[in-house]
């Protein structure tokens, strides 16, 4: 990590630090750096930066090397953090807070983080359409779009001969009323992809 | 006890021996599940990391209809449906700004009467003692040790039935049905989750860590809660000996289909053919 002006850091940022205090709702400020959250961090070996460190760079607006991170992604939103943490700070919901703002600050993930997102998009796609995760429609594209094309090929038939693999998408018979919702909180939040 | 039940995305895929397990359970207990009409997707496990507001209103929706069955109670076996519903619906009974917005959103009133129940506590509900009187074949000698792993216990001011530390509920599903419940380290570790479909990599090496301690208890099996985790333990058990070079064979059930094996069901009206595991073993030491 390079050397920051913390006073510079925080004055500079300090819309960043309000806004994840306000959207996550957590009293980020609070933390003490136990590191309680990244001794029981099933994730971190995985991390760029662990838990408590996040916390710390929040307190410290590093905005962008957080919204760049790859902890973010990688959070498995598990809660183990919150569960534990001496100062009742949700973590995985600060966590959340910042992977929503990467997405809307345009910051594109690299890598393993770049896997998620794809995932989550992939996901959310098939829900906007059928109202419902459509198993089959979420790999293909995710792989289509994560370059990964073979991923989880050899799942196809054992999961065919199994009964597990639904050909077709089912589909809610209120599917329009699901894809109101996405357009309406697209209008909301001004353009959530 | 009668339940508005959300069956959740996965129910006629990969978590289809569930459903089956729980509506042959829920019929030998006398609890009826009521399926929400036209329910549709919670957004688990991908909206919370898009918008707050698709967050809560994906399973808004849901609850919306559920609460015009006029039934009072939501149950959904799946650990993550779980998760979802019972945070929006916290989320809009504790802020009346929220639940105005999200309404706005889904063009559904939600008015918030609704408990959310994750099935795990619903059936752990039912007086032990008329589970007991049902058991006809009991687990005799079969040591389980049972997973809960995230989203049911975690974080506790959204789930709460159970501890998030050391949960039982499970477990002691388990000693009613005659098995032996194991004591052991890995209960709510995280599996990986969707990392499964993103990192396959990643998730291995949390997965291994799961299955290395209920082996390490000497467990004959495992019981779940969530398609998900049955996903990564059942299925991927083989992705982890091909990637670590481990010998993993632990067949995993999920908890509704030891309880009704115990109950009498019979393992194919309970879905034990379509596992990735071998499930015969279990068979061979208790059926």
């Amino acid at each position: 990590m390079e050397s920051i002006n913390v006073n510079e850091s925080i004055s500079k940022n300090a819309d960043f630090i309000e806004q994840i205090g306000v959207e996550s709702g957590q009293p980020v400020q609070k933390c003490y750096q136990c590191g309680k959250c990244t001794a029981g961090c099933p994730l971190a070996f995985e991390m760029d930066y662990p838990p408590h460190q996040v916390i710390r760079m929040v307190q410290l607006g590093m905005k962008d090397a957080l919204l760049k991170s790859n902890t973010i992604w990688i959070c498995s939103s598990c809660s183990t953090c919150s569960t534990r943490c001496p100062c009742n700070v949700e973590i995985a919901h600060v966590m959340e807070s910042l992977r929503i703002m990467a997405g809307r600050s345009g910051t594109a993930p690299a890598g393993k983080a770049k896997y998620v997102e794809v995932m989550y998009n992939a996901l959310l796609s098939t829900v906007e359409k059928y109202g419902r995760t459509y198993e089959v429609g979420l790999v293909m594209q995710n792989n289509l779009k994560s370059g990964k094309l073979f991923n989880g090929a050899d799942m196809g038939l054992p999961m065919f001969q199994r009964g597990k693999l639904k050909l077709m998408p089912s589909k809610v018979q209120g599917a329009a009323e699901v894809a109101r919702i996405f357009a309406e909180v697209r209008k909301m939040e001004g353009g959530v992809k | 006890m009668r339940y508005a039940y959300f069956p959740g995305c996965s129910y006629h895929g990969t978590g289809k021996e569930y459903e089956l397990s729980t509506h042959a359970v829920a019929k030998k207990l006398g609890m009826e599940l009521v399926t929400i009409p036209d329910w549709s997707c919670c957004g688990a496990t991908a909206s919370h990391g898009k918008s707050h507001l698709l967050n809560i209103a994906l399973p808004a929706r849901s609850l919306a209809i559920a609460e015009g069955m006029g039934i009072g109670e939501v149950t959904t076996g799946c650990a993550a449906c779980y998760q979802q519903l019972a945070h929006a619906n916290i989320r809009m009974t504790e802020n009346k700004e929220t639940r105005d917005k999200v309404n706005k959103i889904t063009g559904k009133e939600y008015k918030g009467t609704l408990k959310v129940k994750s099935l795990v506590e619903a059936i752990g509900l039912v007086d032990p003692e008329a589970v007991k009187a049902q058991i006809v074949k009991p687990l005799n000698g079969l040591k389980v040790a049972s997973y809960y792993g995230c989203l049911l216990v975690r974080p506790p001011e959204i789930t709460g039935f159970d501890d998030p530390e050391n949960p039982m509920f499970m477990d002691n599903m388990m000693t009613l049905a005659g098995a032996e419940a194991l004591d052991w380290a890995h209960k709510t570790e995280c599996c990986g989750a969707s990392l499964g479909v993103s990192n396959l990599n990643i998730a291995v090496k949390l997965i291994d860590k799961i299955l290395k301690a209920a082996v390490e208890r000497g467990a004959d099996c495992m019981v779940v809660a969530c398609p998900f985790c049955h996903l990564n333990l059942d299925y991927h058990q083989k992705s982890v000996n091909k990637q670590l070079g481990t010998t993993y064979d632990m067949p995993v059930f999920y908890f509704t289909e030891l309880l009704g094996l115990a109950l009498g069901i019979s393992p194919d009206e309970l879905g034990f053919k379509t596992h990735f595991t071998d499930t015969q073993k279990v068979l061979s030491m208790v059926g």
